[in-house]
């Protein structure tokens, strides 16, 4: 086990961890912040997307033991479903938002991007987005939803 | 961009309005709980499998003594220590939980063990050593076919003499083509939580569309009563079909496990084990001979579908007869053959997917369609709307079903003109002459897809209403929420009925201790029979409301209205909340059941004749894609969806269904595509290389409309339609399109399976291209 000391969503926490365990199990099973989801575990379906530093990473494939001294945002860190952030209004009010599963990835898929980049066009939307897979929606309403927080945000 | 146009949704009230989903703040926020992360009790253990490494075999040896040993481990079990029932099987009892000294697909379970963390459960279940004498294995349809293994004999439907009107037809076009079955890829895999109680009572949530279904195999397996387990089902991640029966097997190893230890046990497949260990969508191939006339209308018509269907029945007998049944799609087939084949192979056992077979029947007849389109020289959608069904004596279905409500010729004409079919058809064919290399295609296909279950016992459901003295309602039903917005619908409904606000109706996970003896969430019907439950339920209050309401405000009951979370009569009203205090305390029951039962269904299957269908549920789309001929890619240039919901329940929930159920679709006919070895092993057993679509994948333009028109000639709840399944069907004229670029590339028809990946759009290139050859090579010979 390793001691690995850990900022997430701006608070400290000191956590013993194995060195072979990643960040999504660590977020999971010892802070328990299940927004972070397990969706194939192998870095292709995006849904344990969160933020390392302010870039989206997939949390399934980073070593808890090697975040010491990161910021690491998760879903709970957005926003909360009574105070939600602009990015999270958009998708409520897009009807972004079908099971569910996918939604924390690709809500802080879109934070990056536009912490990026303030107005995206349709296509850099739908790119940013391409790592972060939807089995329900058809994607419509997830990019009209960034679409609708970028236009607020720098409107 | 996207576009959409809500239709009928103005209406004033909480139905009919485009009211968000009802868990989407806390999707948003992270806060839903799906089964995996609903809190652990101390103690809770963790499950994994062993899984056959061969597709048909003897287990000669099942050693297991190095997986007890494992750290970690405490409890195994296998065939030998099951109390009960070694089955979880929906209809008939052949599908063990634990493989019983034979093995019949690769990744088919043959032990479980149960650890204090996944890992040490995931490193142990690879410890044993197990030992096969190889059988004969029957990987493909082909195989099966050849072998003659089906689950049980053809079903055969006809109606008139297709032989005789195909051989005295002035055209006739024969083929044979593939169908690729389709992984449902949920995002959320397939998990299952059992909580022991006192006694033998066990608690199992489970991620299922069928909680019904999970008690009574977990119930069976312990050997136990129904009425000691309780399911309960609050969200699904995603399900498709794929959480219909394929959840049973995962409760039923939680509650055997959690038995055995008396701890809690938690079931979450990793996702390539999901992928391996359950069930698809069928493939299938597909055999058709057609006559018709010089304006291309059918006189005739054979079809032979023949399915994978893997190791057990599941519900592959009802998902063929589905099929079957919507081999006519939109279309008048006067005389008609249909011979279904439900082939039993070494494989996973396939099982429900969106569309139930019905997908896979609608391909034959638009393929042919194409066909014959291609033969004649003709455009493909004139010969498709002179095939609709319409106009005397050319309303019955090939199971004798009369189709009354036909919508497909004012949606097709409609969708035509608001997609400028003509001109686009005209500009397609210029810069296709001009451009060697990209080639579009164009493509304007119907669907008509029939609503309620085939097997008519299922088309029941139950509701459970509480109406609470503060004026809020709790609402239960044996429905589940698995994305599609059920929740949201039957809410609105129950709301209604109270004239209460959304907020007012507390919406509850579905429980088999609260409505029992329920039927899968499925065949899109889910909102038609909970909403019509619910609401009975919810009058049922409210008659008994009424009296005491017209008592209070002095006015007679017939005068008493609810509204705007009042209850009004005469001049006066008052609270929902202060009618509901004194209906306590005149001793009125304020909580009920509701009931409800698809009315005028039945079938006869021995005879393939019957109303199987309350009604259908209708849509068109038009697909451009531009084709590569050099790589075979295409990307969706624009679509064009006008789909029939009746008067939608809630636009916004109901266009999420079409957009959705349409990529889905395209997916299935395009990108995803499921490889076996010659071993029996899928080799695709993982996002990395089965290919569902991303954002980028999806139509640069994309208009989809709800059809203004749309209203249910039957008395389904608020006259709305059944939306789950039938917009999957639209993307069938993604497949058409690029099949109508590949022919402008060719010059000539070509053969196409599905998917339409690069790889089999080239091969059919080449192949059309050495067909084209071999005339003139024949004549410099």
């Amino acid at each position: 086990m390793i001691e690995v000391e850990l900022a997430v969503n701006g608070e400290r926490e000191t956590v013993s961890v194995d060195a072979t365990q990643t960040l999504l199990d660590v977020l999971r099973t010892k802070l328990g912040l299940t927004g972070t989801k397990i969706g194939c575990n192998q870095g292709v379906c995006g849904s344990c997307t969160v933020l390392i530093d302010g870039k989206p990473a997939r949390s399934c494939l980073v070593l808890a033991a090697g975040c010491r001294g990161r910021a690491i945002t998760t879903i709970e860190g957005v926003g909360t479903a009574d105070a939600p952030s602009p990015v999270q209004q958009a998708f409520i009010e897009a009807g972004a938002v079908q099971c569910g599963y996918c939604t924390p990835g690709m809500v802080l898929a879109a934070e990056a991007l536009l912490r990026k980049t303030k107005r995206p066009s349709v296509p850099e939307i739908r790119e940013a987005l391409s790592g972060n897979l939807c089995r329900c929606s058809g994607y419509t309403k997830i990019v009209d939803a960034v679409k609708l927080a970028s236009e607020r945000a720098a409107p | 961009m996207a576009k959409r146009r809500t239709g009928n949704g103005a209406a004033a009230g909480v139905v009919h309005r485009a009211i968000a989903h009802d868990s989407a703040e806390k999707h948003v926020s992270g806060a839903a709980l799906y089964v995996d992360d609903v809190p652990e009790p101390p103690g809770t253990l963790f499950a994994a499998f062993g899984l056959s490494a061969r597709p048909h075999a003897r287990l000669t040896s099942v050693d297991l003594a190095p997986v007890r040993a494992a750290p970690g481990v405490v409890a195994v079990m296998a065939a030998a220590d099951i109390p009960g029932k070694n089955d979880c099987a929906p209809v008939f009892a052949d599908d063990p939980i634990f493989a019983d000294g034979v093995v019949e697909h690769v990744g088919q379970c043959i032990f479980a063990v149960a650890a204090a963390t996944v890992e040490q459960a995931r490193r142990a279940a690879r410890l044993a050593r197990i030992e096969y004498e190889d059988l004969p294995a029957l990987l493909t349809v082909e195989d099966a076919l050849a072998a003659n293994s089906l689950l049980e004999p053809p079903q055969v439907m006809k109606r008139g003499d297709a032989a005789r009107a195909i051989a005295r037809a002035k055209h006739r076009r024969a083929g044979r083509f593939g169908i690729g079955g389709q992984e449902h890829f949920y995002l959320e895999g397939q998990a299952a939580f059992a909580i022991p109680g006192e006694g033998r009572d066990m608690l199992v949530l489970s991620s299922t569309q069928n909680p019904t279904e999970i008690q009574h195999v977990c119930a069976a397996a312990l050997g136990i009563p129904d009425a000691a387990v309780t399911a309960e089902c609050r969200r699904m991640g995603g399900a498709f079909g794929g959480k219909e029966t394929q959840g049973a097997f995962f409760a039923a190893v939680a509650a055997l496990l959690a038995w055995k230890t008396g701890r809690p046990v938690k079931v979450r497949a990793d996702r390539d084990d999901d992928m391996e260990m359950t069930g698809k969508r069928h493939d299938f191939v597909v055999g058709y001979e057609a006559g018709f006339d010089d304006a291309g209308r059918i006189q005739g018509v054979e079809f032979m579908l023949a399915s994978r269907c893997g190791r057990s029945a599941d519900l592959s007998l009802a998902i063929n007869d589905r099929a079957m049944m919507h081999c006519d799609n939109a279309y008048y087939l006067p005389n008609v053959s249909v011979a279904s084949y439900r082939c039993k192979t070494h494989t996973v056992s396939n099982t429900a997917f969106r569309g139930f077979g019905g997908p896979q029947g609608m391909m034959a007849i638009e393929y042919v369609l194409d066909e014959i389109a291609r033969a004649l020289g003709k455009d493909p959608l004139d010969v498709r709307r002179a095939n609709l069904y319409g106009g005397r004596g050319r309303d019955v279905t090939p199971y004798h079903m009369r189709v009354d409500d036909n919508a497909a010729p004012a949606l097709m004409a409609e969708l035509a003109t608001s997609a400028d079919y003509r001109r686009r058809r005209a500009e397609i064919a210029d810069f296709n002459a001009k451009s060697p290399i990209l080639k579009r295609g164009l493509a304007l296909t119907p669907v008509k897809f029939g609503i309620s279950f085939t097997t008519t016992h299922l088309n029941q459901a139950g509701a459970l209403v509480h109406l609470y003295t503060d004026g809020s309602v709790h609402l239960n039903h044996g429905g589940t929420e698995m994305g599609q917005g059920l929740f949201t619908k039957v809410a609105q409904v129950v709301a209604d009925e109270f004239g209460a606000s959304l907020d007012r109706v507390q919406i509850t996970a579905t429980n088999t201790g609260k409505v029992p003896n329920t039927t899968p969430t499925a065949a899109s019907a889910g909102s038609d029979m909970n909403g019509m439950a619910a609401r009975n339920a919810a009058r049922t209050i409210k008659a008994r409301l009424l009296p005491v309401a017209a008592a209070e405000l002095g006015c007679a009951p017939g005068a008493v209205v609810f509204a705007g979370n009042r209850v009004r009569g005469g001049r006066r009203s008052m609270t929902l909340a202060a009618l509901a205090k004194k209906a306590f305390l005149a001793r009125v029951s304020l909580s009920a059941a509701g009931y409800y039962r698809t009315p005028k269904i039945h079938f006869d299957r021995a005879r393939w004749r019957g109303r199987p269908f309350y009604y259908f549920a209708y849509g068109a789309a038009a697909s451009e894609i531009v084709l590569d001929t050099l790589t075979g890619e295409h990307r969706l240039l624009r679509v064009d969806i006008l789909h029939d919901v009746g008067q939608s329940l809630n636009p916004a929930i109901d266009l999420g269904q079409i957009e959705g159920g349409f990529v889905q679709g395209a997916g299935w006919l395009t990108s995803e595509e499921l490889v076996w070895d010659a071993k029996g092993r899928l080799a695709t057993h993982a996002p990395s290389t089965y290919k569902i679509p991303a954002a980028s994948d999806c139509p640069a333009d994309f208009r989809v409309s709800i059809w203004r028109k749309g209203r249910n000639r039957e008395a389904a709840i608020h006259r709305s339609k059944a939306v789950g399944e039938p917009p999957l069907m639209l993307a069938i004229s993604v497949f058409h399109a690029i099949k109508d670029a590949a022919a402008s590339a060719a010059g000539r028809a070509v053969r196409l399976d599905a998917p339409a990946t690069p790889e089999r759009v080239l091969l059919a290139l080449e192949d059309a291209a050495a067909a084209a050859d071999a005339p003139k090579r024949e004549a410099a010979e």
